[in-house]
């Protein structure tokens, strides 16, 4: 492998692991701060396709779509929180799983009927389409140095809102005591809302960036998720940090597998996972 | 011995009235139910992890599909496998796995036990996926169903549906009567310990973790037997019986009968496939039977909103207040 091929897998690598990240994060603080496992968190990736398809479908064009999709999957966290979510906190873990996956049905089939099970293409905006020529014959797309770009300006968001604003501090206040943080006249069930609500948006905002590349299919959500659990149990559950490097390092191990062993790609980043378990159970950054 | 219970007594009608079934039933009805003890089995093997070792496994189709699959490769192309050696073979496997993978997943609880096995088992999709041990996505046919012979002489011609289902129910009961005398033993009893209360079971000086592989193997193997006799019945195997959807209708299952009973991960089964089976059936729902899982997916909302302890809770309840 030349040094250009190379550059071409480390960067698809990073731009894969970090829409990871955007997916993952979100999966992760709503464990972290309201103990609730999330079976159904890959179907707001999937929504998040399915929407930037919709909606670039009737406005043709991406930019118009993401902020309509990313509002419209906010008021859907907010309604989704409010309706079931809410009513499983105190529950054991085992609810939270048989919930989420009925979830998960209901979603598919949901999706089915309004969409179809077709495969769609979201077309790249005109202003992103063109590639960057590294040699004679090997180029990069623009677009997909675009999504890196995106995922890191809102991973250090994310960085700013958790540590260094007041509404992050209440955050992380609720995660560590709930009842002390009531107590102090703050509203902890807004803020879950808000949390949750925050989470749905990461996650559909990486299906609508990620629907131009990956294309929109059907079960879409299920690949993500699985991936993501790979990366939340690497990074160390609750960690919003260790989700980063745990997304960046899946990322990694994913596209070099592909290129050096691909009948075997799949596997890699499971025995990532295994290697990281054997060497630290609790993942890479603990709580 | 004591003198047999009211279960004891309802259970032994159950499996009379099971047992009678081929000799009246329609042949698509006797196939039904023989699927139906299948997944029983493999609820059972579950309900041994998640209600009486507080272990809860989204990976178990791993052991399931394993099992399939091993007895799938074994086969010869045209020819029926020997039972006596495709079945030792495909549970030993699954124990194997069992006890590889436990010794990494049993370091982990809570939710990181959930997150884990889910991926172990997505790893094993993917080697039967992607590899060209598993024949890719359109799996592998078994063209004959493995042969009982001692000698030269066929003790059972499985081919027969009412022999596989006599099989079958045969292999559900010995499981049940196998797991009662195992969860009364001290073995079982150090389960239900450590399920309530770990560090005081090893303050007690039980290994607890040696308690949780050995169960974890157990639990394994035994989904692994509904994995082979799935396999035998429907004669193929494709990675749709690894995936993750598997997993979760088991558990499904189990919490929908009341876990940590047995008897009710064998009425979660009957349930859960009645209610997949209806719910898809074209001549009751029509166009909606192909969007049959949204009515499976509201209900199993409604199980873990309103139900806590499964259906077998609502009896309970009904005792209660009834």
């Amino acid at each position: 492998m030349d040094f250009y091929s190379f550059l071409i897998q480390l960067l698809n690598g990073l731009q894969y692991g970090l829409l990871l990240f955007l997916v993952a994060s979100g999966l992760t603080l709503v464990f972290g701060i309201m103990g609730i496992i999330n079976l159904a968190h890959g179907s707001f990736y999937m929504l998040g396709a399915y929407l930037a398809f919709a909606l670039v479908s009737s406005t043709g064009n991406l930019f118009l779509a993401l902020p309509v999709g990313i509002a419209l999957a906010m008021m859907f966290g907010v309604g989704l929180e409010w309706l079931l979510y809410r009513h499983l906190y105190a529950r054991d873990h085992l609810y939270q799983v048989l919930m989420t996956y009925g979830l998960i049905l209901v979603f598919e089939e949901l999706r089915s009927l309004i969409w179809g099970d077709d495969v769609h293409g979201v077309a790249i905006p005109a202003l992103l389409a063109g590639s960057f020529p590294l040699t004679d014959n090997l180029s990069y797309p623009v677009y997909r140095l675009a999504i890196s770009a995106v995922c890191l300006v809102l991973a250090g968001g994310l960085y700013w809102l958790i540590q260094k604003t007041r509404l992050g501090m209440m955050i992380r206040a609720g995660a560590a005591n709930r009842e002390m943080v009531q107590a102090l006249g703050l509203n902890i069930k807004l803020i879950f809302t808000l949390v949750f609500a925050i989470g749905v948006a990461l996650a559909a905002f990486a299906g609508m960036i990620a629907a131009p590349v990956s294309s929109v299919y059907p079960n879409m959500g299920a690949q993500v998720l699985i991936i993501c659990f790979v990366v939340v149990v690497i990074g160390g559950i609750g960690s919003v940090w260790g989700a980063l490097l745990a997304s960046v390092l899946v990322g990694m191990a994913d596209t070099f597998g592909q290129v050096l062993l691909p009948e075997y790609a799949g596997m890699s980043t499971y025995v990532l996972m295994a290697v990281v378990l054997l060497w630290r159970p609790e993942g890479l950054f603990k709580r | 011995m004591r003198s047999p219970t009211r279960l004891t007594v309802v259970l032994l009608a159950i499996l009379l009235l099971l047992a009678l079934f081929p000799l009246f039933g329609e042949k698509f009805y006797v196939q039904l139910a023989a699927k139906v003890m299948i997944m029983a089995i493999f609820a059972m093997s579950l309900d041994l992890l998640v209600g009486y070792t507080g272990l809860i496994s989204l990976g178990h189709a791993a052991f399931f599909g394993l099992s399939g699959y091993v007895l799938a490769r074994f086969a010869p192309q045209y020819a029926a496998p020997s039972l006596w050696t495709s079945l030792p073979l495909a549970l030993g496997a699954c124990a194997i796995f069992a006890a590889v993978t436990g010794l990494l997943v049993l370091r982990t609880s809570g939710v990181y036990f959930i997150m884990v096995t889910l991926a172990f088992a997505q790893m094993l999709f993917f080697v039967f996926h992607d590899t060209p041990l598993g024949g890719g996505s359109d799996g592998i046919y078994l063209y004959a169903k493995p042969e009982v012979k001692l000698g030269e002489v066929a003790l059972l011609d499985l081919e027969d549906n009412q022999v596989f289902y006599w099989f079958v129910l045969g292999l559900m009961a010995a499981v049940y009567l196998f797991l009662r005398y195992v969860l009364a033993s001290n073995f079982g009893r150090a389960l239900v310990g450590i399920k309530t209360n770990e560090h005081r079971m090893r303050a007690l000086g039980y290994s607890s973790f040696r308690y949780k592989l050995a169960n974890y193997m157990l639990s394994g193997t035994l989904a692994g037997l509904a994995g082979y006799l799935a396999a035998m019945q429907f004669g193929f195997v494709n990675p749709e019986i690894l995936s993750w959807h598997t997993s979760g209708g088991v558990l499904v299952m189990v919490i929908l009968g009341g876990m940590g009973t047995l008897h009710g991960a064998v009425l979660g089964a009957f349930v859960f496939i009645l209610l997949q089976e209806s719910l898809s059936n074209q001549a009751w729902f029509g166009p909606l039977a192909k969007h049959w899982q949204l009515a499976l997916g509201l209900f199993i909302i409604a199980v873990a909103l309103l139900l806590p302890r499964g259906l077998a809770g609502l009896a309970q309840w009904r005792n209660r207040h009834g």
